[in-house]
């Protein structure tokens, strides 16, 4: 059962990570414009001519 | 405009020279408009940074001071094709914001800590039935609590804190019993943890916070959506003011920086912004919005004229007396105060049922308690299982089935062009049995329509062209008609009296039939058409008298009989004079009519009409109707209404057409029978669950996934319906034998109704109709990507 020691605290990081991550966008304001993330990928302006 | 534009309200300065602005912007509906407002705005020098929010339609530019300035801006996004307006975010719409991003933090929080503490119990439960030790399981119930508790204590917060706000009122609300349980639940399992004992609730408790904060989001992202339109339409609605300056040049200020005794110029066409003194000039004046009354009124040096009415022909020089409320809005305010507290009474079907239940739950688990403990139970057992009580009685099914269900029918609601202003207007929108029309702008079109019937179309066609440089309400009706939608170069216009311009070497003239050189006797208007206001056009020697009359929606016909199909008694309320009411309701065959009718005559007919037991679903859009909606059981207003009575609507709805009407209603009913099941599913599941709580045959663990798929249950229920197509009026129409489809809607293409969530044509807004509005969206974003 020693295994323990390593993977609950591995099992945790990995769950704080993800909700770090979801902080993060929340905060940077990712989820402020969700229709215009659908339709920005439309335009290829990035490609240059 | 070379008028100076005062826009520092609205405007952001931070010490480096920087500027900052939000506009709310009209006409956006593709990609292609994102692209092209974004590059059009960072061409411009100074410009840093331009970003559209295709959600909201609101744009953020920051530009360095110097070099550029704010009305420079919308200058350019005019030119582009956008009518773009100053937004100053209203204080409640940012609460909902911050608070939004609240309860989402919190439903992060809970989420994490539910999958890691189940992640541990299921080890616990596994563990439990082949061989784990002691010293691991008390590791595991140990880590659970580190994560819990910490968890629960900030994801709880929206719980704990309203549940504190009610108890300190005195009050109980479903917050109480669900604080309750929570800290029981776990204080119980630390206690457990502590004496190593088999089981432990930390998942329970997190897991029941997890789901509610679900609901709690739903419906607080519905009221959010909700307000951020509003907002938007607060500032597209926002007028300005032309003020007198010092040495009398004229400024743009917005209207609620007006003050009294400011000097203010009222062009024809405006808007009047303040209530005020004319001190010099003549004019016709356009009351409609603020006694329903469509006939223009002479006024002259020394009228009141009142914020909200529209100057038909002559500039006016006026001096406030009143601005922003003022005099005749606040007569209007005062009737609204006393009907909105009656309003107030009317409890939503969730506030009703939880006040109802709270008390049930929290006794129900006391009594589980003492029976246990008489019956020679443990202090322990007995807790246990007034805690399972406590949980699996927790009316998830009410919190989270009924937001569900409002969330799902105001989306819908949405799509087939009705906004909601409060989430239990669906609650009473099911309930009416009545509906209350009034007729200008409502049962009518807010603009006029030309009545091209006898003109020549090529007549036509250079009329309306050179409508395009006159402020005239008439005239902007007429440049409907243009198919070439630019002005002809050159063309004055006299104000109050018409436009004049040279047309292929020959003058031609738009305005009364005196400023066009008519004789009157040309001008014999027949019988049955004195409704209509004309419009002379006169050119080489050619000349045509052109109506301008209010129409009906173009399919108010096939809607009224369609809710008068489905049993419910219409009646036309107006502030209009008889004649034209009686014509409307003749028909539009709505039996029961009343014209010329004061404000108070109007709430005095609802009063009654409820005093009778109905219930009333009022719709009108003038200032003269805020206080009959605010009187009726539920009222909506189109969204070309005036602000005061928007704010007053319990919902409004979009386009030229009246179908969503008729669509609010249905989706309301299938809503509430919806929400009727859901509580009834919530009640027998725990009829059935209760009894076997309180009998202990129960964990809390066990209670809480009961708990939980009770939740799942209602709200899968609740989104049965999220894909059924809105209910379509086509099928009517197309059977119905009075079929009177408006032939002027085809011309228009209003197909932006379906999508645009923005008044095509409200003092100017047509103006900026942008090109993707007239093909189909997918097509035009086709074309984007081809090019």
């Amino acid at each position: 059962m020693n295994v323990l020691i390593y993977l609950v605290p591995m099992a945790l990081l990995l769950g704080l990570i993800g909700l770090i991550g979801f902080m993060w966008t929340l905060k940077s304001g990712q989820y402020d414009d969700l229709d215009g993330a659908a339709v920005r990928i439309l335009p290829d302006d990035d490609i240059e001519e | 405009m070379a008028e100076a534009l005062d826009l520092s309200r609205f405007v952001e300065r931070s010490d480096n020279g920087h500027a900052h602005i939000t506009l709310a912007v009209e006409g956006v509906g593709c990609a292609g408009c994102i692209r092209k407002i974004e590059t059009g705005l960072k061409k411009l020098p100074g410009v840093i940074d331009a970003r559209l929010n295709f959600t909201q339609h609101r744009l953020a530019v920051d530009w360095r001071d110097a070099e550029i300035d704010a009305a420079r801006i919308i200058e350019t996004l005019k030119t582009l094709g956008y009518g773009a307006y100053p937004f100053a975010p209203e204080l409640i719409e940012a609460d909902e914001v911050r608070q939004a991003k609240w309860l989402l933090k919190c439903l992060a929080v809970a989420g994490f800590a539910a999958m890691n503490v189940m992640l541990l119990s299921i080890s616990v439960w596994s563990g439990n039935v082949s061989d784990m030790t002691q010293e691991t399981r008390d590791l595991f119930h140990w880590l659970s609590a580190l994560i819990a508790l910490p968890a629960a204590a900030y994801a709880g917060q929206p719980f704990f804190q309203s549940a504190w706000r009610a108890l300190r009122a005195r009050q109980l609300n479903m917050d109480v019993p669900i604080t309750v349980g929570v800290i029981l639940a776990l204080g119980l399992s630390v206690y457990e943890t502590a004496t190593h004992a088999i089981h432990a609730y930390f998942d329970s408790a997190i897991m029941l916070m997890f789901f509610l904060l679900c609901g709690r989001y739903l419906d607080q992202a519905m009221r959010r959506k909700t307000r951020q339109f509003a907002g938007n339409l607060a500032s597209l609605k926002a007028e300005f003011a032309h003020r007198f300056g010092a040495e009398g040049e004229l400024v743009m200020v917005p209207v609620s920086a007006l003050q009294r005794g400011d000097r203010i110029l009222v062009r024809p066409g405006e808007t009047v912004p303040a209530d005020g003194l004319i001190i010099s000039g003549f004019s016709e004046i356009d009351q409609g919005l603020i006694t329903g009354e469509t006939a223009p009124r002479a006024v002259d040096v020394g009228t009141m004229i009142y914020a909200g009415s529209t100057n038909y022909s002559g500039a006016l020089s006026v001096e406030v007396t009143a601005a922003g409320t003022g005099t005749l809005v606040d007569e209007v305010e005062r009737l609204l105060a006393r009907v909105t507290a009656a309003k107030s009474r009317t409890v939503r079907l969730a506030d009703r049922a939880a006040r109802l239940y709270a008390p049930v739950v929290h006794a129900t688990a006391a009594l589980t308690a003492i029976g246990w403990l008489m019956a020679g139970a443990s202090i322990h057992d007995a807790i246990v299982t007034a805690v399972a009580v406590l949980i699996i009685t927790c009316p998830c099914a009410i919190a989270l089935a009924i937001p569900a269900v409002q969330v799902v029918a105001s989306g819908r609601l949405f799509r087939s062009g009705v906004i909601l202003n409060s989430g239990d207007a669906i609650e009473r929108l099911a309930e009416i049995d009545t509906i209350v029309f009034d007729k200008t702008g409502t049962l009518t079109l807010p603009d006029g329509v030309v009545d091209d019937r006898a003109i020549d179309p090529d007549l036509l066609e250079r009329a309306a062209r050179l409508a395009l440089s006159s402020h005239h309400p008439l005239a902007t009706a007429l440049t409907k008609c243009a198919r070439k939608r630019f002005p002809y170069p050159e063309a004055v216009e006299e104000p109050g009296r018409g436009v004049r311009t040279l047309i292929d070497g020959e003058e031609a003239c738009l305005g009364s039939a005196s400023f066009c050189g008519l004789a009157d006797e040309a001008l014999v208007v027949p019988a049955g058409e004195r409704e209509a206001s004309n419009i002379c056009f006169a050119h080489a020697g050619r000349f045509a008298r052109i109506p301008v009359r209010q129409r009906l929606r173009p399919d108010a016909v096939a809607v009224v009989n369609a809710l008068a199909a489905r049993g419910l008694n219409l009646i036309v309320l107006s502030g209009d004079r008889a004649q034209p009411v009686q014509a409307v309701a003749e028909r539009l065959s709505i039996r029961r009519w009343r014209g010329e009718l004061t404000p108070a005559e109007k709430i005095t007919a609802i009063e009654t009409l409820k005093s009778q037991g109905h219930r009333v679903l009022m719709i009108g859009d003038g200032l003269n109707d805020a206080p009959a909606l605010a009187t009726a059981s539920v009222s909506l207003s189109p969204v070309t209404a005036s602000h005061l009575t928007q704010a007053r609507a319990d919902a409004l709805f979009i386009g030229d057409r009246l179908e969503p009407v008729l669509n609010a209603v249905l989706i309301s009913q299938q809503a509430k029978s919806l929400m009727r099941q859901n509580l009834v599913l919530a009640v027998v599941y725990n009829t059935l669950a209760i009894p076997i709580a309180v009998a202990g045959l129960v964990t809390p663990l066990i209670a809480a996934v009961a708990m939980s798929g009770s939740s799942l249950l209602v709200t899968l229920n609740a989104l049965r319906t999220r894909f059924d197509r809105a209910p379509s009026l086509s099928s009517d129409i197309t059977s119905s034998p009075t079929k009177v489809l408006d032939p002027d809607i085809k011309k228009t293409h209003r197909t932006e109704a379906d999508y645009a969530v923005l008044p095509p044509a409200e003092a100017g807004g047509g103006r900026f109709q942008h090109d993707c509005f007239a093909h189909n969206r997918l097509e035009h974003d086709a074309l984007e990507i081809v090019r």
